[in-house]
Protein backbone atom coordinates (compact mmCIF):
# COMPACT_ATOMS: atom_id res chain seq x y z
CA UNK A 1 0.00 0.00 0.00
CA UNK A 2 1.03 3.73 0.12
CA UNK A 3 2.12 4.58 3.26
CA UNK A 4 1.77 8.31 4.38
CA UNK A 5 2.01 10.43 7.71
CA UNK A 6 0.35 13.52 9.08
CA UNK A 7 1.89 16.63 8.78
CA UNK A 8 2.45 18.64 12.02
CA UNK A 9 -0.72 20.62 12.78
CA UNK A 10 1.32 23.93 12.56
CA UNK A 11 1.81 23.36 9.21
CA UNK A 12 -2.07 22.73 8.03
CA UNK A 13 -2.59 25.58 9.95
CA UNK A 14 -0.84 27.72 8.34
CA UNK A 15 -1.82 26.29 5.38
CA UNK A 16 -5.52 26.85 5.77
CA UNK A 17 -5.14 29.96 7.33
CA UNK A 18 -6.50 32.42 5.44
CA UNK A 19 -9.91 30.34 5.04
CA UNK A 20 -13.14 29.50 7.35
CA UNK A 21 -15.03 27.14 5.07
CA UNK A 22 -13.11 24.21 3.84
CA UNK A 23 -13.90 20.16 3.22
CA UNK A 24 -11.64 18.18 4.80
CA UNK A 25 -11.48 14.59 2.83
CA UNK A 26 -10.22 11.18 3.89
CA UNK A 27 -9.94 8.02 1.77
CA UNK A 28 -10.78 4.62 2.42
CA UNK A 29 -7.72 2.68 0.52
CA UNK A 30 -4.08 2.97 1.78
CA UNK A 31 -4.03 5.56 4.02
CA UNK A 32 -6.90 4.48 5.99
CA UNK A 33 -5.14 1.09 6.40
CA UNK A 34 -2.03 2.93 7.88
CA UNK A 35 -4.20 5.27 9.89
CA UNK A 36 -3.08 8.43 8.46
CA UNK A 37 -6.12 9.44 6.25
CA UNK A 38 -9.35 7.35 6.72
CA UNK A 39 -12.37 8.12 8.75
CA UNK A 40 -11.09 8.13 11.79
CA UNK A 41 -8.38 10.60 10.98
CA UNK A 42 -10.73 13.01 9.47
CA UNK A 43 -12.57 13.41 12.71
CA UNK A 44 -9.87 13.31 14.87
CA UNK A 45 -8.23 16.26 12.62
CA UNK A 46 -11.37 18.08 12.29
CA UNK A 47 -11.83 18.41 15.67
CA UNK A 48 -8.22 19.70 16.10
CA UNK A 49 -8.04 22.19 13.30
CA UNK A 50 -11.66 23.50 15.09
CA UNK A 51 -10.30 23.82 18.52
CA UNK A 52 -7.21 25.83 17.45
CA UNK A 53 -9.22 28.24 15.35
CA UNK A 54 -11.00 28.58 17.93
CA UNK A 55 -8.75 28.90 20.20
CA UNK A 56 -6.96 31.52 18.19
CA UNK A 57 -10.63 33.42 17.76
CA UNK A 58 -11.03 32.57 14.53
CA UNK A 59 -13.82 29.89 13.66
CA UNK A 60 -13.56 27.38 10.98
CA UNK A 61 -16.53 25.33 9.25
CA UNK A 62 -14.87 22.11 8.28
CA UNK A 63 -17.15 19.81 6.57
CA UNK A 64 -15.66 16.24 6.72
CA UNK A 65 -15.99 13.59 4.41
CA UNK A 66 -14.01 10.37 3.58
CA UNK A 67 -14.42 8.84 0.22
CA UNK A 68 -14.39 5.36 -1.40
CA UNK A 69 -11.16 6.18 -3.09
CA UNK A 70 -9.26 9.62 -3.98
CA UNK A 71 -7.57 8.29 -6.60
CA UNK A 72 -10.90 7.25 -8.74
CA UNK A 73 -12.90 10.20 -10.97
CA UNK A 74 -16.09 8.45 -10.11
CA UNK A 75 -15.65 8.62 -6.40
CA UNK A 76 -13.97 12.03 -6.44
CA UNK A 77 -16.91 13.75 -8.21
CA UNK A 78 -18.97 12.63 -5.07
CA UNK A 79 -18.55 15.98 -3.73
CA UNK A 80 -19.23 17.72 -7.09
CA UNK A 81 -22.68 19.18 -5.31
CA UNK A 82 -21.58 21.01 -2.53
CA UNK A 83 -17.89 21.21 -3.05
CA UNK A 84 -18.29 24.88 -4.69
CA UNK A 85 -19.62 26.00 -1.28
CA UNK A 86 -15.95 25.88 -0.09
CA UNK A 87 -12.76 27.83 -0.52
CA UNK A 88 -10.82 24.62 -0.08
CA UNK A 89 -10.29 21.32 -0.18
CA UNK A 90 -7.87 19.89 2.26
CA UNK A 91 -7.11 16.39 1.71
CA UNK A 92 -5.56 13.44 3.64
CA UNK A 93 -5.37 11.04 0.64
CA UNK A 94 -2.17 9.89 -0.73
CA UNK A 95 -1.03 12.48 -3.30
CA UNK A 96 -2.42 10.96 -5.81
CA UNK A 97 -6.10 11.88 -4.06
CA UNK A 98 -4.68 15.61 -4.18
CA UNK A 99 -3.92 15.74 -7.27
CA UNK A 100 -7.18 14.12 -8.75
CA UNK A 101 -9.41 16.60 -6.26
CA UNK A 102 -7.32 19.56 -7.90
CA UNK A 103 -7.93 18.00 -11.41
CA UNK A 104 -11.58 17.97 -10.96
CA UNK A 105 -12.49 20.94 -9.16
CA UNK A 106 -10.31 23.45 -10.93
CA UNK A 107 -11.31 26.85 -9.29
CA UNK A 108 -10.67 25.17 -5.28
CA UNK A 109 -7.52 24.75 -4.24
CA UNK A 110 -6.74 21.55 -3.21
CA UNK A 111 -3.84 21.07 0.09
CA UNK A 112 -2.14 18.64 1.21
CA UNK A 113 -2.75 17.14 5.10
CA UNK A 114 -0.49 13.96 4.74
CA UNK A 115 3.12 13.88 3.62
CA UNK A 116 3.07 10.77 1.04
CA UNK A 117 6.00 8.75 2.15
CA UNK A 118 6.48 4.86 0.34
CA UNK A 119 4.92 2.07 -1.12
CA UNK A 120 6.05 -0.58 1.83
CA UNK A 121 3.37 -2.85 4.04
CA UNK A 122 3.57 -3.01 8.29
CA UNK A 123 5.71 -5.06 9.95
CA UNK A 124 3.36 -4.60 13.56
CA UNK A 125 0.99 -2.57 14.94
CA UNK A 126 2.12 1.05 14.08
CA UNK A 127 5.08 0.23 12.16
CA UNK A 128 5.15 0.58 8.52
CA UNK A 129 8.11 -0.22 6.39
CA UNK A 130 9.24 0.51 2.61
CA UNK A 131 9.26 -2.13 0.10
CA UNK A 132 9.00 -0.91 -3.19
CA UNK A 133 10.28 2.03 -5.67
CA UNK A 134 7.88 1.19 -8.19
CA UNK A 135 10.99 1.23 -10.57
CA UNK A 136 8.74 -0.11 -13.81
CA UNK A 137 10.87 -3.27 -14.24
CA UNK A 138 11.20 -5.36 -11.45
CA UNK A 139 14.05 -7.53 -10.14
CA UNK A 140 13.05 -9.49 -7.34
CA UNK A 141 13.22 -13.25 -9.04
CA UNK A 142 17.45 -12.32 -9.40
CA UNK A 143 17.50 -11.23 -5.89
CA UNK A 144 15.63 -13.74 -3.44
CA UNK A 145 12.62 -11.47 -3.27
CA UNK A 146 14.62 -8.88 -1.92
CA UNK A 147 14.22 -5.46 -3.64
CA UNK A 148 18.29 -4.51 -3.66
CA UNK A 149 16.70 -0.73 -5.30
CA UNK A 150 14.22 -0.22 -2.36
CA UNK A 151 16.16 -1.86 0.44
CA UNK A 152 20.01 -0.72 -0.37
CA UNK A 153 20.31 2.85 0.46
CA UNK A 154 22.84 3.31 -2.43
CA UNK A 155 20.77 0.92 -5.12
CA UNK A 156 23.74 -1.04 -5.87
CA UNK A 157 23.27 -4.11 -7.83
CA UNK A 158 26.03 -5.61 -7.52
CA UNK A 159 26.40 -6.66 -3.42
CA UNK A 160 27.09 -4.94 -0.53
CA UNK A 161 29.27 -1.81 -0.23
CA UNK A 162 31.96 -1.45 2.17
CA UNK A 163 29.89 -0.23 5.33
CA UNK A 164 27.64 -3.06 5.96
CA UNK A 165 28.60 -3.52 9.10
CA UNK A 166 27.25 -6.75 11.45
CA UNK A 167 23.80 -7.06 9.12
CA UNK A 168 22.83 -3.44 8.90
CA UNK A 169 23.63 -0.17 6.87
CA UNK A 170 26.57 2.54 6.98
CA UNK A 171 23.61 4.95 6.81
CA UNK A 172 21.78 3.90 9.90
CA UNK A 173 22.08 1.02 12.55
CA UNK A 174 18.67 1.07 12.18
CA UNK A 175 18.49 -0.15 8.54
CA UNK A 176 18.93 -3.59 7.81
CA UNK A 177 22.09 -4.20 5.06
CA UNK A 178 19.68 -5.09 1.99
CA UNK A 179 22.59 -7.32 0.18
CA UNK A 180 22.82 -9.21 3.45
CA UNK A 181 19.33 -10.21 3.24
CA UNK A 182 19.46 -10.93 -0.39
CA UNK A 183 22.47 -12.87 0.70
CA UNK A 184 21.39 -14.66 3.32
CA UNK A 185 17.89 -15.12 1.47
CA UNK A 186 19.87 -16.77 -1.53
CA UNK A 187 22.08 -19.20 0.55
CA UNK A 188 18.64 -19.99 2.09
CA UNK A 189 16.97 -20.83 -1.50
CA UNK A 190 20.74 -22.38 -2.78
CA UNK A 191 20.83 -19.90 -5.37
CA UNK A 192 23.70 -18.00 -3.72
CA UNK A 193 26.12 -19.43 -6.01
CA UNK A 194 24.90 -18.98 -9.48
CA UNK A 195 23.07 -15.35 -8.48
CA UNK A 196 25.44 -13.42 -6.88
CA UNK A 197 28.36 -14.03 -9.22
CA UNK A 198 26.66 -12.69 -12.36
CA UNK A 199 27.52 -9.27 -13.37
CA UNK A 200 24.47 -7.16 -12.84
CA UNK A 201 24.70 -4.81 -16.29
CA UNK A 202 24.04 -1.18 -16.14
CA UNK A 203 20.22 -0.62 -15.90
CA UNK A 204 17.70 0.89 -17.86
CA UNK A 205 15.99 3.53 -15.73
CA UNK A 206 13.75 4.90 -18.47
CA UNK A 207 10.73 2.30 -16.50
CA UNK A 208 11.38 4.12 -13.72
CA UNK A 209 10.09 8.31 -12.43
CA UNK A 210 13.16 8.98 -15.29
CA UNK A 211 11.69 8.27 -18.09
CA UNK A 212 9.24 10.98 -17.54
CA UNK A 213 5.50 10.74 -16.20
CA UNK A 214 4.29 6.84 -16.60
CA UNK A 215 1.32 6.23 -17.94
CA UNK A 216 -0.42 2.49 -18.12
CA UNK A 217 -2.87 1.52 -21.09
CA UNK A 218 -4.82 -1.44 -21.45
CA UNK A 219 -6.68 -1.79 -24.41
CA UNK A 220 -8.35 -4.59 -23.28
CA UNK A 221 -9.88 -2.95 -20.38
CA UNK A 222 -10.69 0.55 -22.27
CA UNK A 223 -14.47 0.84 -23.60
CA UNK B 1 45.93 -2.57 -23.55
CA UNK B 2 48.73 -1.15 -21.95
CA UNK B 3 48.18 2.44 -21.16
CA UNK B 4 50.58 5.35 -20.23
CA UNK B 5 50.33 4.78 -15.96
CA UNK B 6 53.18 4.86 -14.14
CA UNK B 7 51.89 2.77 -11.74
CA UNK B 8 50.58 0.02 -14.04
CA UNK B 9 54.45 -0.22 -15.20
CA UNK B 10 55.46 -0.37 -12.29
CA UNK B 11 53.09 -3.02 -11.37
CA UNK B 12 54.62 -4.85 -14.75
CA UNK B 13 58.40 -4.06 -13.66
CA UNK B 14 57.16 -6.39 -10.11
CA UNK B 15 58.44 -3.45 -8.33
CA UNK B 16 56.39 -3.19 -4.86
CA UNK B 17 54.28 -0.18 -5.46
CA UNK B 18 53.23 2.70 -3.59
CA UNK B 19 50.77 5.06 -3.43
CA UNK B 20 49.05 7.57 -1.57
CA UNK B 21 46.12 10.05 -1.45
CA UNK B 22 45.47 13.54 -1.18
CA UNK B 23 42.31 14.85 -0.13
CA UNK B 24 41.76 18.36 -2.06
CA UNK B 25 40.51 21.91 0.38
CA UNK B 26 37.68 22.84 1.25
CA UNK B 27 38.06 26.37 -1.06
CA UNK B 28 39.48 27.45 -4.76
CA UNK B 29 43.07 27.50 -3.41
CA UNK B 30 45.38 25.24 -5.80
CA UNK B 31 48.80 25.83 -3.37
CA UNK B 32 46.90 23.29 -1.05
CA UNK B 33 47.12 20.55 -3.31
CA UNK B 34 50.17 21.64 -4.02
CA UNK B 35 51.75 21.90 -1.13
CA UNK B 36 50.56 18.40 -0.29
CA UNK B 37 52.15 17.16 -3.84
CA UNK B 38 55.89 18.49 -2.59
CA UNK B 39 54.84 16.50 0.18
CA UNK B 40 54.69 13.06 -1.74
CA UNK B 41 56.85 14.01 -4.28
CA UNK B 42 59.31 11.40 -5.45
CA UNK B 43 58.24 9.20 -2.32
CA UNK B 44 54.88 7.71 -4.00
CA UNK B 45 54.54 5.77 -7.67
CA UNK B 46 50.91 7.59 -8.21
CA UNK B 47 48.56 9.63 -6.20
CA UNK B 48 45.23 9.53 -5.52
CA UNK B 49 42.75 12.49 -5.43
CA UNK B 50 39.76 11.59 -2.94
CA UNK B 51 36.19 12.50 -4.66
CA UNK B 52 34.58 14.25 -1.79
CA UNK B 53 35.21 11.85 0.48
CA UNK B 54 32.97 10.99 3.43
CA UNK B 55 30.56 13.44 1.00
CA UNK B 56 31.87 16.90 2.39
CA UNK B 57 32.42 19.18 -0.72
CA UNK B 58 36.02 19.63 -1.76
CA UNK B 59 37.38 20.70 -4.69
CA UNK B 60 36.82 18.25 -7.67
CA UNK B 61 38.94 15.63 -7.99
CA UNK B 62 39.64 16.28 -11.60
CA UNK B 63 40.85 19.79 -11.26
CA UNK B 64 43.15 18.78 -8.14
CA UNK B 65 44.85 15.89 -10.21
CA UNK B 66 45.72 18.17 -13.24
CA UNK B 67 47.39 20.53 -10.41
CA UNK B 68 49.03 17.52 -9.08
CA UNK B 69 50.20 16.53 -12.99
CA UNK B 70 51.71 19.52 -13.50
CA UNK B 71 53.86 18.90 -10.79
CA UNK B 72 55.08 15.86 -12.41
CA UNK B 73 52.65 12.99 -10.57
CA UNK B 74 50.53 10.34 -12.00
CA UNK B 75 47.52 11.15 -10.41
CA UNK B 76 44.60 8.30 -9.66
CA UNK B 77 41.34 10.52 -10.42
CA UNK B 78 38.88 8.68 -7.70
CA UNK B 79 35.26 9.18 -8.89
CA UNK B 80 31.98 8.22 -7.01
CA UNK B 81 28.65 6.83 -8.61
CA UNK B 82 26.40 8.85 -5.69
CA UNK B 83 26.91 12.10 -7.22
CA UNK B 84 26.97 11.65 -11.23
CA UNK B 85 24.99 9.64 -13.58
CA UNK B 86 25.96 7.55 -16.57
CA UNK B 87 26.32 11.20 -18.97
CA UNK B 88 28.11 12.99 -16.74
CA UNK B 89 30.55 10.30 -15.55
CA UNK B 90 31.22 9.24 -19.42
CA UNK B 91 31.78 12.94 -20.54
CA UNK B 92 34.41 13.10 -17.04
CA UNK B 93 35.97 9.84 -18.33
CA UNK B 94 36.69 11.59 -21.93
CA UNK B 95 37.82 14.93 -20.21
CA UNK B 96 40.25 13.30 -17.81
CA UNK B 97 41.67 11.16 -20.69
CA UNK B 98 42.14 13.94 -22.92
CA UNK B 99 43.99 15.98 -20.50
CA UNK B 100 46.42 12.84 -19.73
CA UNK B 101 45.19 11.67 -16.55
CA UNK B 102 46.35 7.81 -16.94
CA UNK B 103 44.70 6.40 -13.87
CA UNK B 104 40.46 6.20 -12.75
CA UNK B 105 39.80 4.30 -9.23
CA UNK B 106 36.08 3.68 -9.70
CA UNK B 107 34.09 4.01 -6.25
CA UNK B 108 30.02 4.15 -5.15
CA UNK B 109 31.04 6.78 -2.62
CA UNK B 110 30.23 7.22 1.06
CA UNK B 111 26.49 7.99 1.46
CA UNK B 112 25.94 11.66 1.40
CA UNK B 113 24.14 11.01 5.45
CA UNK B 114 27.78 11.22 6.23
CA UNK B 115 28.61 14.54 4.72
CA UNK B 116 27.87 18.08 4.98
CA UNK B 117 25.22 18.24 2.93
CA UNK B 118 22.74 15.02 3.98
CA UNK B 119 20.01 17.08 2.50
CA UNK B 120 21.36 16.24 -1.23
CA UNK B 121 19.78 13.77 -3.68
CA UNK B 122 22.06 10.74 -4.50
CA UNK B 123 22.05 9.46 -7.99
CA UNK B 124 23.22 5.86 -8.21
CA UNK B 125 22.28 5.22 -11.68
CA UNK B 126 25.30 2.96 -12.11
CA UNK B 127 27.17 0.91 -9.08
CA UNK B 128 30.70 0.99 -8.76
CA UNK B 129 31.69 -2.34 -10.43
CA UNK B 130 29.34 -0.77 -13.75
CA UNK B 131 31.83 1.78 -13.26
CA UNK B 132 34.45 -0.41 -14.14
CA UNK B 133 32.81 -2.15 -17.09
CA UNK B 134 31.86 1.29 -18.55
CA UNK B 135 35.34 2.62 -18.19
CA UNK B 136 36.27 -0.55 -19.41
CA UNK B 137 34.14 -0.77 -22.27
CA UNK B 138 34.68 2.90 -23.65
CA UNK B 139 38.70 2.07 -23.48
CA UNK B 140 39.04 -1.70 -25.08
CA UNK B 141 35.97 -1.40 -27.22
CA UNK B 142 35.64 2.25 -27.74
CA UNK B 143 31.70 2.34 -27.15
CA UNK B 144 29.48 4.24 -25.07
CA UNK B 145 27.21 2.58 -22.57
CA UNK B 146 24.50 2.58 -25.60
CA UNK B 147 27.16 0.94 -27.89
CA UNK B 148 27.63 3.91 -30.27
CA UNK B 149 30.87 4.24 -31.22
CA UNK B 150 33.35 6.92 -29.22
CA UNK B 151 36.07 8.74 -31.52
CA UNK B 152 39.03 8.30 -29.79
CA UNK B 153 38.70 5.72 -26.55
CA UNK B 154 40.01 6.77 -23.19
CA UNK B 155 43.49 4.70 -22.55
CA UNK B 156 42.83 4.37 -18.42
CA UNK B 157 44.19 2.06 -15.96
CA UNK B 158 41.03 0.74 -14.14
CA UNK B 159 41.40 0.93 -10.23
CA UNK B 160 38.82 0.43 -7.55
CA UNK B 161 38.38 -0.59 -3.82
CA UNK B 162 37.97 -3.26 -1.88
CA UNK B 163 37.32 -3.50 2.01
CA UNK B 164 38.04 -7.06 3.43
CA UNK B 165 36.48 -5.60 7.00
CA UNK B 166 33.29 -5.61 5.96
CA UNK B 167 30.24 -7.87 6.16
CA UNK B 168 29.06 -10.49 5.17
CA UNK B 169 32.89 -10.93 5.26
CA UNK B 170 32.75 -14.63 3.20
CA UNK B 171 31.46 -12.69 0.20
CA UNK B 172 34.35 -10.11 -0.03
CA UNK B 173 36.54 -12.27 -2.14
CA UNK B 174 33.43 -12.81 -4.34
CA UNK B 175 32.53 -9.49 -4.66
CA UNK B 176 36.29 -8.50 -5.80
CA UNK B 177 35.84 -11.63 -8.24
CA UNK B 178 33.15 -9.93 -9.46
CA UNK B 179 35.64 -6.72 -9.98
CA UNK B 180 37.61 -8.75 -11.50
CA UNK B 181 35.54 -10.19 -14.09
CA UNK B 182 34.32 -6.06 -14.81
CA UNK B 183 37.92 -5.30 -15.57
CA UNK B 184 39.40 -4.16 -12.51
CA UNK B 185 43.58 -3.98 -12.70
CA UNK B 186 44.02 -2.73 -9.44
CA UNK B 187 42.92 -2.53 -6.25
CA UNK B 188 43.18 -0.56 -3.05
CA UNK B 189 41.95 -1.66 0.22
CA UNK B 190 40.27 -0.45 3.09
CA UNK B 191 42.80 1.08 5.63
CA UNK B 192 44.03 -2.75 7.28
CA UNK B 193 44.61 -2.26 10.81
CA UNK B 194 43.57 -5.97 11.32
CA UNK B 195 46.41 -8.12 9.71
CA UNK B 196 44.98 -11.23 10.72
CA UNK B 197 41.70 -10.93 8.90
CA UNK B 198 43.23 -9.45 5.99
CA UNK B 199 46.03 -11.90 6.19
CA UNK B 200 42.60 -14.16 5.86
CA UNK B 201 40.69 -12.60 3.09
CA UNK B 202 44.23 -12.47 1.07
CA UNK B 203 44.25 -16.38 1.03
CA UNK B 204 40.89 -16.46 0.00
CA UNK B 205 41.68 -13.98 -2.88
CA UNK B 206 45.19 -16.11 -3.74
CA UNK B 207 43.16 -19.64 -3.47
CA UNK B 208 40.68 -18.11 -6.37
CA UNK B 209 43.38 -16.91 -8.38
CA UNK B 210 42.58 -13.67 -8.13
CA UNK B 211 45.88 -12.14 -7.22
CA UNK B 212 46.91 -13.30 -10.82
CA UNK B 213 44.54 -11.13 -12.74
CA UNK B 214 44.22 -8.06 -10.13
CA UNK B 215 47.47 -6.20 -8.51
CA UNK B 216 46.30 -5.33 -4.73
CA UNK B 217 47.48 -2.44 -3.08
CA UNK B 218 47.03 -3.12 1.09
CA UNK B 219 46.10 0.25 2.49
CA UNK B 220 47.90 1.91 5.83
CA UNK B 221 46.48 4.66 7.60
CA UNK B 222 49.17 6.43 10.55
CA UNK B 223 47.15 6.53 13.54
CA UNK B 224 47.75 9.84 15.30
CA UNK B 225 46.47 9.14 18.82
CA UNK B 226 44.59 6.89 21.12
CA UNK B 227 41.62 8.96 19.95
CA UNK B 228 42.15 8.73 16.13
CA UNK B 229 42.21 4.91 16.57
CA UNK B 230 38.78 5.03 19.12
CA UNK B 231 37.42 7.64 16.09
CA UNK B 232 38.54 5.39 13.57
CA UNK B 233 36.77 2.08 15.08
CA UNK B 234 33.74 3.38 16.17
CA UNK B 235 32.28 6.15 14.04
CA UNK B 236 34.09 5.29 10.65
CA UNK B 237 31.90 2.94 8.62
CA UNK B 238 33.72 -0.29 7.38
CA UNK B 239 36.51 -0.03 9.83
CA UNK B 240 37.97 -3.01 11.68
CA UNK B 241 40.39 -1.56 14.78
CA UNK B 242 41.58 -4.02 16.75
CA UNK B 243 41.66 -3.22 20.37
CA UNK B 244 45.35 -4.45 20.98
CA UNK B 245 46.24 -1.76 18.42
CA UNK B 246 44.43 1.19 20.88
CA UNK B 247 46.46 -0.57 23.70
CA UNK B 248 49.11 0.04 22.15
CA UNK B 249 49.12 3.00 21.55
CA UNK B 250 47.85 3.94 25.47
CA UNK B 251 50.83 2.11 26.74
CA UNK B 252 53.15 5.20 25.63
CA UNK B 253 53.14 8.60 26.57
CA UNK B 254 50.22 11.23 24.92
CA UNK B 255 53.31 13.12 23.25
CA UNK B 256 55.03 9.92 21.71
CA UNK B 257 51.42 7.81 20.32
CA UNK B 258 51.97 9.61 16.79
CA UNK B 259 55.29 7.96 16.68
CA UNK B 260 54.26 5.02 17.87
CA UNK B 261 51.29 4.99 15.17
CA UNK B 262 53.92 5.65 12.62
CA UNK B 263 55.61 2.59 13.87
CA UNK B 264 52.49 0.35 13.64
CA UNK B 265 52.39 1.46 10.19
CA UNK B 266 55.50 0.69 9.17
CA UNK B 267 55.45 -2.83 10.74
CA UNK B 268 51.91 -3.27 9.22
CA UNK B 269 53.40 -2.54 5.40
CA UNK B 270 56.60 -5.04 6.18
CA UNK B 271 54.10 -7.15 6.85
CA UNK B 272 51.78 -6.82 3.96
CA UNK B 273 55.22 -7.09 1.69
CA UNK B 274 55.22 -10.88 2.83
CA UNK B 275 51.86 -11.60 2.00
CA UNK B 276 51.46 -13.87 -0.90
CA UNK B 277 49.67 -11.76 -3.39
CA UNK B 278 49.95 -8.08 -1.99
CA UNK B 279 51.54 -6.27 -4.98
CA UNK B 280 51.98 -3.01 -3.46
CA UNK B 281 50.70 -0.22 -0.48
CA UNK B 282 48.11 2.63 -0.04
CA UNK B 283 49.75 4.57 2.35
CA UNK B 284 46.33 7.26 3.55
CA UNK B 285 48.11 9.67 6.22
CA UNK B 286 44.39 11.24 6.64
CA UNK B 287 45.19 15.21 6.70
CA UNK B 288 49.08 13.90 7.67
CA UNK B 289 50.85 13.77 4.30
CA UNK B 290 53.92 15.10 5.90
CA UNK B 291 54.68 11.68 7.19
CA UNK B 292 53.95 9.75 3.94
CA UNK B 293 58.07 9.84 3.17
CA UNK B 294 59.12 9.16 6.60
CA UNK B 295 57.09 5.64 6.60
CA UNK B 296 58.02 4.64 3.52
CA UNK B 297 60.98 5.28 3.96
CA UNK B 298 60.96 3.39 7.23
CA UNK B 299 59.30 0.63 5.65
CA UNK B 300 62.82 0.29 3.13
CA UNK B 301 60.15 1.00 0.07
CA UNK B 302 62.79 4.50 -0.85
CA UNK B 303 63.75 5.71 -3.38
CA UNK B 304 61.15 4.66 -5.82
CA UNK B 305 62.52 2.82 -9.03
CA UNK B 306 62.52 4.92 -12.50
CA UNK B 307 60.18 3.87 -15.19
Amino acid sequence: MIVAEAKPIEEVLAMIDRYDKIILAGCKECVAVCAAGGEKEVQLLASALRTARKTAGREIEIREVTLERQCDPEYVEGIRGFAGDYQAILSIACGVGVQYMAEHYKTIPALPGLNTSFMGGSLEQGVWSERCQGCGSCVLHLTGGICPITRCSKSLLNGPCGGSAQGKCEVDPEIECGWQLIIDRLKALGEFEARFVELFPVRDWSTSRDGGQRKIVREDLKQ
Amino acid sequence: MKTESRLEKILDKGAFAVTSECGPPRGADPDVIREKGKLLKGVVDAANITDCQTSVVRMSSFASCLILKEMGFDPILQMVTRDRNRIAIQSDILGAAALGINNMLCLSGDHQRFGDHPQAKNVYDIDSIQLIMTVKKMRDEGKFLNDEELTKPPKLFIGAAANPFADPFEIRALRLAKKVAAGVQFIQTQCIFNLDRFAEWMRQVVDMGLHERVAILGGVTPLKSVGMGKYMKNLVPGMDVPDAIIERLKGVEKEKQSAEGIKICIESIQRLREMEGVRGVHIMAIEWEEKVKEIAEGAGLLPRPKV
